[in-house]
């Protein structure tokens, strides 16, 4: 193998992945019809009856026809038009050595623990005591996984609140219903009410984004969940055309926009700017501070970013206060610093 | 979809190749005692040469290996250990007994939409389906429970994941804000947490000997996993929740009196526990409210909305801000 990772795909292996659940899945489902079982193990009635065809090939070693595993693959046949009958009913007797799933492997077992973690974090009081029911049933049966299941904490920093707006809204995409949101705009400190097409909801660098026709705007938007205030499904349908969500994988500003190249001077509390918002080069600033505090990467830099609200940009400068400056252009800084000093003449006059 | 040497596989050669590997993970689950390569073959690659089937048979264990088929190597006779034997144990085949209540169930349903990382919400699915194949009814419609979502689109997420389920050793670029380059990094992973949307692992640096933590979006380039699997122990109390509690700033929750000029600080109002309309204010400009608030890390909040809000109260805030704006007006 060249690469850590999943080794190439195999059908014959998928096959008998595939079959290690069917068998089990129709043991303790008796008399099941074809099609209910091709959803319930997430397959396809075609590709059901061609597993059960290598399943009828297969049995205990001695060669006897009493030890092949048996299937009535006639129940699924139709004769007269040779297609399946979707409404048979699946009998397979022979194969209870294979009545019970196989364990799950590692990377299941964490990836639903994990999950279910998550889920505990965010769950109303009432229902966490049901998480922990099932989350220690799944621990349980995991213990057997050699080597364990991963230590994987998902952290609860999403509140239920969140967690039920986006369902809303995920509900307002699938039923292709139109949201009124109210909406709050930092970089005019405003909210505002706007009626949007949803389209879905994406994630980029942590942070959740609605991606929307924005009717108000006329033009697609993308609105950060944390900053919508509220959100009410109306009964409208969307009035523009449902598209997919837009890729959000190679960053989020199209730079069609009018935008201004800043560049700022951060001191080290200031420095998460760089990874909050989008930059587009890093430098340290030379000639100042000790060599060894640059070395360190603890001295102050400077970042190039593409601006297209000054106002915004006032904000951020306001809140990083008094760690960043404007290098260029130099009238950003005279702005920011009449702006400061407005906001300090505000103390002197009730003194 | 063909067999793995890349060459296009023979009508019915795929099938043949299940039943070939079905058939030995039966043969092997079966039997008491360990079977020997020579009867293996004899029964399930009667037709094919040594060499071949040497082959042959290692690739179809690797393969049932990679599904999470336990096959187990021993010595058929004790006296003679230089034939090994094979056999897979039923009690490490099989999924240990679950039983779920309706209302368990339902939430283990939800669990599948959790991932929004598509290798681990297949993972999460598979194992929804094993348990739903051992006679566990899922049914997600009964619960009024909303699922929250994970995503981790750090391209390093991966590698990370399974090397701390490996318990191998991992190679990376790493950035850290405001340095010139990246700096090459070794790390023995413990446990990889997520923090405020972001994900992070910890472990050994074994450049330094010392536990550290790394973000993961700031892996520079592809991380690998370099050295053998099970190389160390996670050692015993690493408290995964307590490297979160290490990521979150203190929360320092203050009650707060402001005035806030009329129509601004809308996140402010939405949070206030009293609002008195129409107070006077430090201006005329506007008419200015006052607000009683509840909440952490106000002070940049408050700088943000510059001269529409003047903190009353706390004194200690009060002087927090004036002494950040003195120093940015000094400082020009």
């Amino acid at each position: 193998m060249a690469r850590a990772g999943r080794p190439a795909p195999s059908g014959a292996k998928d096959q008998v992945a595939r079959l290690l659940t069917l068998v089990p899945y129709l043991h303790s489902h008796p008399e099941v019809r074809l099609d209910q079982t091709a959803e319930a193990v997430g397959s396809t009635p075609e590709q059901v009856v061609k597993d059960l065809g290598v399943l009828f090939m297969c049995g205990l070693p001695g060669g006897y026809p009493d030890d092949l595993i048996d299937v009535d693959l006639d129940a699924l046949e139709d004769p007269e038009e040779g297609g399946l009958r979707l409404e048979g009913v699946i009998r397979v007797s022979n194969a209870d050595y294979l009545a019970r799933p196989l364990r799950l492997t590692p990377t299941e077992a964490s990836a639903i623990i994990v999950a279910l973690r998550a889920m505990r974090g965010t769950a109303p009081d009432d229902t966490r005591e049901v998480v922990d029911r099932a989350l220690a049933k799944l621990e349980a049966a995991a213990a057997s996984t050699p080597g364990g299941t991963a230590l994987v904490e998902p952290g609860a920093d999403d509140d239920s609140a969140a967690v039920r707006l986006r369902a809303s809204l995920e509900d307002a995409v699938a039923r292709q219903r139109q949201v009124r949101l109210t909406y709050y705009v930092p970089a005019r400190d405003e909210e505002s009410e706007r009626v949007v097409d949803p389209r879905g909801v994406i994630t980029a660098n942590g942070v959740a984004y609605l991606d929307a026709w924005c009717h108000s705007a006329e033009a697609p938007r993308l609105f950060r969940l944390d900053r919508i205030h509220e959100a009410a499904v109306l009964d409208s349908a969307v009035e523009t055309a449902p598209e997919p969500p837009r890729d959000l994988s190679d960053g989020l500003f199209q730079r069609s926009q009018e935008t201004t190249l800043v560049t700022l001077e951060l001191q080290p509390p200031a420095r998460w700017v760089i990874e909050y918002y989008q930059v587009e080069a890093v430098r340290p600033v030379r000639g100042r501070g000790r060599a060894s505090s640059r070395a360190r990467g603890s001295g102050p830099v400077q970042v190039d970013m593409l601006v297209a609200d000054h106002r915004w940009l006032l904000r951020l400068l306001m809140r990083l206060a008094p760690h960043a400056k404007v290098v260029s252009p130099p009238e950003l800084d005279q702005e920011f610093r009449d702006t400061a000093q407005r906001t300090l003449r505000q103390y002197a006059s009730d003194a | 979809m063909d067999d793995d040497t890349g060459a296009p596989a023979p009508a019915g050669g795929a099938s043949r190749k299940s039943e070939r590997l079905l058939n030995l993970l039966i043969m092997l689950l079966v039997q008491r005692h360990y079977v020997s390569k020579e009867r293996i073959r004899a029964i399930l690659y009667p037709d094919s040469r040594p060499d071949a089937f040497e082959k042959m048979f290692e690739r179809d264990k690797e393969e049932l290996r990679s599904l999470g088929v336990p096959i187990e190597v021993g010595s058929i006779d004790p006296l003679f250990d230089d034939e090994p034997g094979y056999r897979i144990s039923p009690d490490q085949f099989a999924l240990p007994d679950v039983r779920l209540t309706a209302d368990e169930a339902a939430v283990v349903g939800l669990a599948t939409r959790v991932w929004e990382h598509a290798r681990l919400a297949d993972a999460t699915t598979d194992a929804v389906r094993k348990l739903t194949a051992a006679g566990v009814e899922v049914d997600v419609s009964a619960l009024d429970l909303v699922e929250p979502r994970l995503s981790a689109d750090e391209p390093a997420f991966d590698v990370f994941w399974d090397a701390t389920q490996a318990r191998q050793e991992v190679e990376f670029d790493y950035q850290r804000p405001g340095f010139e380059k990246p700096s090459r990094r070794h790390l023995q992973p413990w446990g990889v947490v997520r923090h405020a949307g972001r994900w992070y692992v910890l472990g050994l640096d074994t450049d330094r000997n010392e536990e550290r933590v790394f973000r993961l979006s700031r892996v520079v380039g592809e991380a690998t996993r370099v050295g053998a699997p099970g190389a160390y122990e996670i050692p015993d109390g690493v408290d995964l929740r307590e490297t979160t509690r290490r990521l979150a700033p203190t929360q320092v929750v203050v009650e707060a009196t402001l005035l806030l000029r009329k129509g601004a600080g809308a996140t402010l109002r939405r949070a206030a526990s009293s609002v008195a309309n129409d107070v006077p204010g430090p201006d005329s400009d506007s008419p200015w409210d006052r607000v009683v608030v509840r909440a952490d890390r106000l002070a940049d909040d408050l700088l943000a909305l510059g001269p529409d809000v003047v903190v009353e109260a706390p004194e200690g805030l009060r002087e927090e801000l004036l002494a950040r704006l003195r120093a940015t007006v000094g400082a020009a």
